[in-house]
């Protein structure tokens, strides 16, 4: 077990290298940060000296490796356009889209396992066609306009929601329904499938035999066994949430990762994009890796293998 | 589904696209619904009642047809700039399906080349597949989108590209796993005796033996490519005015939402039918091609 984790643990960081020198890259390419950084009409001298002083006048590997270690002590960089520390300013802005992410994924859960396990157990009747008919309007609808259709609905219809701004756990409702909605399918599928596999198992026909209640069979020999490939999906879908909030963010206007993306990028202020890309995708990678170990614990057969 | 099946990349992560059964009415619900949206796409500039980019603004914001005050000179309306509103979304289903179609093709040749390789290949070259899909996963794809749109510009055939730079692992796990499983097949075997090259045997042997699942793999695909285009759009980082997308067109309206929530309603909608379709297509296509097939 200790071998698997040390093994997954190396992959992680490996990726993660590969991540941050695919953004180092991209940062460069955004065109001379000395040039950026000074400012326009500033004299060729004052250019000069910040390419000094920054370390710009390298070469690239020498520049990852001066970035890289930088980047272990916490310093990623200065924004161009707030004029701080970008690691302050993710750190201020990730609470939003954690939370965002953590309400969207838990509202997801507790409908599509229910949903996909009530299908998976008599596939072809009216709760399995209802199951597929909403993952079907969830991998179809578009996010924005699922937005749309809540603020018309909840937001001034009925007017129980507000329709802007974060901070509450009211003012994360609506978008993280839309969230939800959208990673929805993906639970209800492997739920479904899970279930369906696991009812055809010998053990299950076993606790059967044994005359155990239906809902025993369910919640005790099937739930688990069903766990094992929804932890993962849910892991993903969690990661995928975190970079995906930014469509929501925007409409909600939610002051989180996404956003601040968002404004970064049509500010020209490559060092917070490239700042934000590193933490969602780090968060992802952080994810998935527990979400493995947490499958080894659930199902010791992985450990094996 | 274990973990042997994707290498270090447990296969659960790769459940993405959507995995609904549909039967026969499914897929023709799926053919009826992209042949008549195609065809619409082709033939734009012969149906479209005006042109989508003529401003009037003597008729800006005229209701549709169904709705009070609307006339059967404008069945959808218009937009805030008089803009005939059906036009737009007829030439907004063109753009669609050229993004969604063109994107496809770019991902399909990255994934199933990486695919081959490591498959074929196995052992140290399949571990830099597999390392390459990992990172690949690992990248929040909405974010990474829009920041290199926002760097490198969005030129059409540019945001073509870097989408079709997030949309191949699905192609390459099926052709990796199905490559493997034909590796020793013996019809390979033979002609590896017969002196054939690699590459003309992964080209030439065991490519054509992926044609059906490729397909349905492609059509799902496609689903994805066009909703991103559209959330670029909308986001104000993919199609630029005064061109129609209906990422676009929501984005356009969105401060008229209250007031005349139609604008937003009607490319919505049409998103939906559209993505719904193709989804009926490729699940269709799945259960008609490769019913067997896991993947």
């Amino acid at each position: 077990m200790a071998y698997y984790i040390a093994r997954r643990l190396g992959l992680a960081i490996l990726v993660m290298l590969t991540i941050s020198f695919m953004s180092f890259v991209m940062l460069k390419m955004s065109g001379d940060l000395a040039i950026s950084l000074a400012g326009e009409g500033s004299g060729a001298d004052y250019v000069e000296f910040l390419r000094k002083t920054y370390g710009w006048d390298k070469p690239l590997p020498v520049q990852y490796w001066n970035w890289l270690i930088k980047a272990l002590q916490g310093d990623v960089g200065t924004s161009f356009y707030y004029g701080s520390p970008v690691l302050s300013l993710i750190a201020e802005r990730l609470p939003a889209t954690l939370s965002l992410g953590a309400m969207a994924i838990t509202m997801a859960l507790a409908v599509a396992i229910p949903l996909g396990m009530a299908g998976g157990r008599a596939p072809g009747s009216i709760i399995d066609r209802i199951a597929l008919f909403i993952a079907l309007l969830g991998v179809s609808t578009p996010i924005f306009w699922l937005s749309f259709l809540l603020i018309l609905v909840l937001g001034i219809q009925f007017a129980v929601l507000p329709i802007s701004g974060g901070g509450s756990v009211r003012h994360l409702a609506m978008p993280a329904m839309a969230l939800a909605f959208y990673s929805m399918p993906a639970i209800i599928r492997i739920s479904r499938a899970g279930m369906i596999e696991v009812m055809r198992s010998e053990y299950i026909r076993t606790a059967r035999a044994k005359g155990l209640r239906p809902w025993q069979i369910y919640l005790q020999h099937a739930l688990r066994n069903t766990l094992v490939p929804v932890v993962a999906v849910a892991s993903v879908q969690f990661g995928f949430l975190l970079g995906g909030s930014v469509v929501v963010e925007n409409i909600f206007a939610i002051h989180g990762i996404g956003y601040l993306t968002w404004e970064a990028i049509n500010q020209n202020d490559y060092p917070v994009v490239q700042a934000a890309l590193l933490a969602v995708s780090a968060a992802y990678v952080v994810l998935t890796l527990l979400a493995d170990i947490v499958n080894m614990m659930i199902d010791p057969r992985i450990r094996l293998e | 589904m274990n973990s042997r099946i994707t290498g270090s990349v447990p296969a659960a992560r790769l459940w993405k696209g959507p995995r609904i059964p549909v039967g026969r009415w499914g897929l023709a619900t799926g053919v009826f619904i992209i042949g008549f949206i195609t065809l619409v796409a082709i033939l734009a500039p012969w149906i479209a009642p005006y042109s989508p980019y003529e401003q009037s603004l003597a008729n800006r914001l005229v209701q549709p047809v169904f709705m009070e005050g609307g006339t059967w000179g404008h069945i959808l309306g218009t937009d805030h700039l008089g803009r005939d509103y059906l036009s737009r979304l007829i030439y907004g289903a063109r753009l669609s399906l050229l993004v969604g179609f063109g994107t496809i093709v770019l991902s399909a040749v990255m994934g199933i080349g990486l695919g081959l390789l490591g498959g074929y290949f196995g052992g140290r070259v399949d571990m830099a597949v597999m390392f390459l899909l990992t990172v690949r996963l690992s990248l929040p794809i909405m974010l990474v989108a829009i920041s290199l749109v926002g760097l490198l510009g969005n030129s059409l055939p540019l945001m073509m590209l870097i989408l079709a730079c997030f949309l191949w692992d699905q192609f390459l796990v099926v052709t990796r796993s199905l490559t493997m499983r034909l590796r020793n097949a013996e019809f390979v075997l033979a002609a590896r005796a017969a002196g054939l090259s690699n590459v003309r045997i992964m080209i030439g042997e065991v490519l054509p033996n992926l044609v059906s699942p490729l397909i349905v793999v492609g059509t799902l695909e496609m689903a994805h490519a066009i909703l991103l285009e559209a959330a670029l759009s909308f986001l104000g980082l993919g199609i630029r005015p005064p061109d129609s997308s209906w990422g676009l067109m929501i984005a356009e309206a969105k401060d008229f939402v209250f007031f005349e929530s139609w604008l937003v309603n009607i490319p919505g909608l049409a998103m939906l039918v559209l993505v719904a379709g193709i989804t009926f297509l490729g699940e269709g296509l799945r259960a008609w091609l490769a019913p067997d097939s896991s993947q």
